[in-house]
């Protein structure tokens, strides 16, 4: 037994470190002591995201069942700034009454579904894939369900849970095909075991679909807008950007490194799931009267988005979409803190209940504003940089065609955040959300996502970090 | 620190400058100090370009500086200016500084008013003084979308409609243009290997013909939406007539420059040989603007929507004479959209004035006014007859080298094009003549107009501004001209 290979595993460690003294604090606290449990989960996080940069062991371990190497360590890095974000805008809810009693489970939860997230990013073979997937999985469905008494969160909880099961079928009828052909579940040794044949394209199709599901793209989206409308705000943003997040980069890494003999087939068939998700993800979101349904239809036609630069297949598309997701989690929880910011205090979230929002609380407006224009792509905002770099990596291998209608989208999507936008500036409310002061925890993460939104995409050494770790096929 | 970037710099300072504002007064100062400065700095660097050119220095861009900032994409922090952007600087910075003193007593929201108004000019400075195609990009995109908010918050009429409209057109304008940006970065190496995003470097490299044809369309496009190339002009009117007046001014003045600019630097310039292959289309569209956009403005009742046809059919002559590929048609559409931007600001500018007196907008409800106020009227006047090309102000040099270049063609296609928008200075003649007698002249149609009054020292003070701008120029075309000229020196001997 060889020490070193734990020493790659350090975030996974230093998490189930986080996770255990949470959970050991959480049994034997005090009811006064409880109170604590907020700052002490968003400190401990705090330190384990600082220490996710150090410098790190890479490499393969297990035999090539675990793999570190610099583009899944950024990405975890990427996810635990999500999660810490997610963690500082929860406060406002888990200290309602009805919620407050189960704060940390939902810490628990969270950070159990971070861990799976983990072991999908970096396992180097289809078991600790699957079994990384479904540890990410089950604790969301209790997530989506976590207001149990609201049918709204029990509907989006079991909708989560039978879609998850659903989708995992996919992926084992696929996976069971890969076996069937090439004996093995390494992934490393699939990539050259795998050519071109029918039913390794059935294998990919099914595995592809499991994923499909999990980033919700089209037409695997049935179930995003009723679990994003019915599950708490907190938890629609969790799943909006980290596990849609994660579930991309890992369908990213299969693609890329067990299907590269399978290009061809891929690329097509992503091409055409991109137009499709794009589109009918825009064309959705213009009719949605509540905002987290429309925000549901919005994060659908962004996955679309982001697996544009998949589509790629080189290290240059690899870093785009890292980079992407990083502007993503930035923009899309700016919108969502706001978002339950105003629910927890009014129990709004139609869009029409935003008019007005900018004459009583002109920063929450402001910041609602940035993340919006950030998903639209408008510079300064670093979203624009992302949409370019993702672009271009797709224009690189001449996707002239689907970068154009990916472009005319944009338009569609600015036409729908502008509506938000002309709600809170310009149409006129007699009742409007009055003035009121979030809690710090909420300051904080707004504050770092407005910062992240500004400096993101100036400081061009974070795009040129993400597209150095990035690999091809 | 090098020179251009101070463009940039200081309406960002600006915005800070905004800020810690308490009441309309500091915001008016930090307004004023802020153009003002960079109307200074616009002056300083013309003189300072002439001297330059004078002591004999050819380089094709001057004050250049360059940084890197994405490496692996070849994208840089890199600005220069040549003759044209010169011109262009002068007239954006003469017109944010008459803004400014035009939307003087702006309510309600002023400080964000302001902001967002300094905004949109930092993109337009941004946009005119880079040479990378990335940074020109980032700067368009930034110039636009103020937009939405400057007309749907402060604007008039049904102004969400007008404000959504030109955003999601010039969008899609940008959207077109983003593909043609790709295309020309993926298609610059000159067969290195090694792209780059640098204007003077792919002019240098030369683009293949077949990706020339198929970029081309779309760049052109892309900045021809905004240039209100028909049929892609529809955004103008509403959007114009809907706007406030310094945004009115503002982006009929410089912001559909842009698109002019763009046509000539980026499409026009980079690939010429489609150009050559492709003028015909665009020359037809154009045609049609120039044409279409003054009878349209023949059978408007509102004020701004006449000004607003008018400049569809000005901006329309830009491009116009931008595909007649020679040197005295550029230079006379580089003119024409200083001249257009110049009299097309102190017009949005007089009848801001004007409506915020009458509170009308329509021909039919005013009359005489030439005896309530004789200041404005006389200015209206005046960027009347500039406006219809008479010798002496700016219209006329402009419009003239544009139609004398166009008839160096020799080929009937050509010729027919060209005296089919001469026709335009009759019509131009018409309506501005029409506009004139029905609301300066004649019987005063309201009892209420005639306790009016004239107007302010800053409105005297941004109309006289606009006025000397254009009479100048009218009077001594020949240093425009002249650094005009030399700047387009190794662009057009195709």
């Amino acid at each position: 037994m060889d020490l070193s290979n734990y020493l790659m595993m350090k975030q996974e460690m230093s998490l189930m470190v986080v996770f255990l003294i949470l959970i050991v604090y959480d049994l034997f606290a005090s009811e006064k002591g409880r109170q604590y449990f907020q700052p002490l989960a968003c400190l401990l996080f705090l330190a384990h995201t600082i220490f996710g940069f150090f410098p790190q062991v890479t490499g393969t371990s297990f035999s090539g069942m675990y793999v570190a190497n610099d583009a899944e360590i950024s990405m975890k890095n990427i996810m635990n700034i999500g999660v810490l974000l997610i963690l500082l805008q929860s406060n406002g809810w888990l200290s309602k009454p009805e919620a407050s009693f189960k704060r940390g489970e939902f810490t628990m939860l969270t950070l159990l579904t971070l861990f799976g997230m983990y072991l999908m990013v970096s396992s180097g073979n289809f078991i600790l894939f699957y079994i990384g997937l479904e540890t990410a999985s089950l604790p969301m469905a209790a997530l989506a369900a976590f207001d149990k008494y609201k049918n709204n969160s029990a509907e989006a909880g079991a909708k989560y849970i039978f879609n998850a099961v659903f989708s995992s079928a996919c992926l084992l009828f696929g996976l069971s095909f890969l076996y069937g052909a090439c004996g093995t579940f390494y992934f490393e040794d699939l990539s050259t075991a795998i050519q071109s044949t029918p039913l390794l394209v059935m294998s990919l199709v099914f595995i592809s679909v499991g994923l499909f599901f999990k980033i919700s793209l089209v037409p695997f989206h049935f179930w995003t807008p009723d679990v994003y409308q019915g599950a708490p705000t907190t938890v629609t943003g969790y799943l909006s950007t980290i596990s849609k997040g994660a579930g991309v980069f890992a369908l990213m890494v299969i693609l890329y490194k067990v299907f590269g003999n399978m290009s061809y087939e891929w690329i097509n068939m992503l091409w055409w799931i991109v137009v499709i998700t794009i589109t009918v993800g825009n064309l959705f979101a213009m009719r949605q009267t509540n905002l987290k349904r429309f925000m549901a239809f919005s994060s659908v036609s962004q996955a679309g988005y982001i697996a544009l630069a998949v589509l790629a297949g080189t290290p240059q598309g690899m870093g785009s979409v890292m980079y992407y997701i990083l502007v993503y989690i930035f923009s899309n929880l700016a919108i969502f803190g706001v978002i339950s910011a105003i629910e927890n205090k009014s129990g709004k979230t139609d869009m029409a209940d935003y008019n007005g929002l900018y004459k009583t609380n002109p920063k929450l407006a402001l910041v609602m504003m940035m993340g919006l224009f950030s998903l639209g792509g408008i510079p300064p905002l670093a979203g624009f940089f992302s949409k370019f770099f993702v672009f271009t990596a797709a224009a690189q291998q001449g996707q002239y065609l689907l970068v154009l209608i990916a472009l005319l989208n944009t338009i569609i999507s600015l036409y729908y955040y502008l509506l938000i936008v002309k709600a809170m500036f310009i149409n006129p409310n007699e009742a409007p959300v009055e003035n009121f002061k979030s809690d710090g925890y909420m300051k904080i993460s707004l504050v770092v996502c407005m910062i992240g939104l500004m400096v993101v995409g100036f400081a061009s050494g974070i795009y040129e970090y993400l597209n150095s770790v990035g690999f091809g096929m | 620190m090098d020179f251009l970037t101070l463009f940039v710099l200081v309406p960002l300072l600006m915005l800070f400058g905004f800020l810690p504002c308490k009441n309309i007064r500091q915001i008016r100062t930090v307004a004023v100090v802020g153009s003002t400065i960079l109307l200074g700095l616009a002056i300083a660097l013309v003189v300072i370009f002439m001297s330059e050119r004078a002591a004999g220095n050819t380089a094709e861009m001057l004050f250049t500086f360059d940084k890197v900032w994405f490496p692996t994409l070849n994208i840089h922090y890199s600005v220069g200016v040549d003759g044209i952007s010169v011109v262009m600087l002068l007239l954006s910075s003469v017109i944010v500084f008459t803004g400014v003193f035009a939307s003087w007593n702006m309510q309600p929201l002023t400080k964000e008013f302001f902001m967002w108004l300094i905004l949109l000019a930092l993109g337009v400075f941004g946009f005119f003084i880079s040479i990378d195609l990335f940074t020109m990009l980032l700067f368009y995109e930034v110039a636009l979308i103020p937009m939405y908010l400057l007309i749907g918050v402060w604007g008039t009429g049904k102004k969400e409609y007008s404000a959504m409209k030109l955003t999601l057109m010039l969008m899609g304008g940008s959207a077109l243009m983003m593909v043609g940006i790709f295309g020309i970065y993926f298609n610059s190496d000159g067969g290195t290997g090694i792209y780059t995003f640098n204007l003077l470097e792919i002019a240098k490299n030369g683009i293949p013909i077949e990706a020339q044809r198929i970029f081309f369309p779309l760049t052109f496009v892309g900045f021809g939406v905004l240039g209100a190339m028909f049929p892609f002009h529809t955004w103008s009117p509403d959007g114009h007539a809907s706007a406030p007046t310094a945004v009115s001014m503002l982006h009929a003045g410089v912001l559909m420059k842009l698109g002019g600019y763009g046509c000539f630097r980026i499409a026009v310039s980079l690939m010429p040989e489609a150009a050559h292959e492709q003028a015909w289309i665009f020359l037809c569209l154009t045609g049609i603007s120039v044409v279409y956009g003054a009878f349209g403005a023949v059978f408007q009742k509102d004020l701004k929507y006449i000004n607003a046809y008018s400049s569809v059919s000005h901006c329309g002559l830009v491009l116009f004479a931008i595909l007649m590929l020679n040197e005295t048609a550029m230079t006379g559409a580089v003119m024409q959209m200083l001249s257009h931007g110049l009299m097309t600001a102190l017009f949005f500018a007089l009848i801001g004035m004007i409506y915020g007196r009458t509170h009308t907008r329509d021909i039919r409800e005013m009359g005489g006014l030439m005896r309530i106020m004789p200041f404005l009227s006389v200015a209206y006047v005046i960027a009347g007859l500039a406006s219809l090309g008479l010798p002496g102000f700016s219209g006329f040099v402009s419009e003239m080298m544009i139609f004398v270049g166009s008839f160096q063609h020799t080929d009937m296609f050509h010729r027919v094009f060209t005296i089919i928008a001469c026709s335009s200075i009759v019509i131009t003649a018409v309506y501005i003549l029409r506009v004139v007698g029905k609301i300066l002249f004649g019987e005063v149609q309201d009892e209420h107009h005639k306790k009016l009054t004239d107007a302010t020292w800053f409105e005297r003070l941004a109309v006289v501004t606009l006025i000397i701008s254009i009479a100048g120029i009218g009077m001594y075309p020949s240093f425009v001209a002249d650094m005009i000229r030399s700047s387009l020196g190794a662009m057009v001997n195709w």
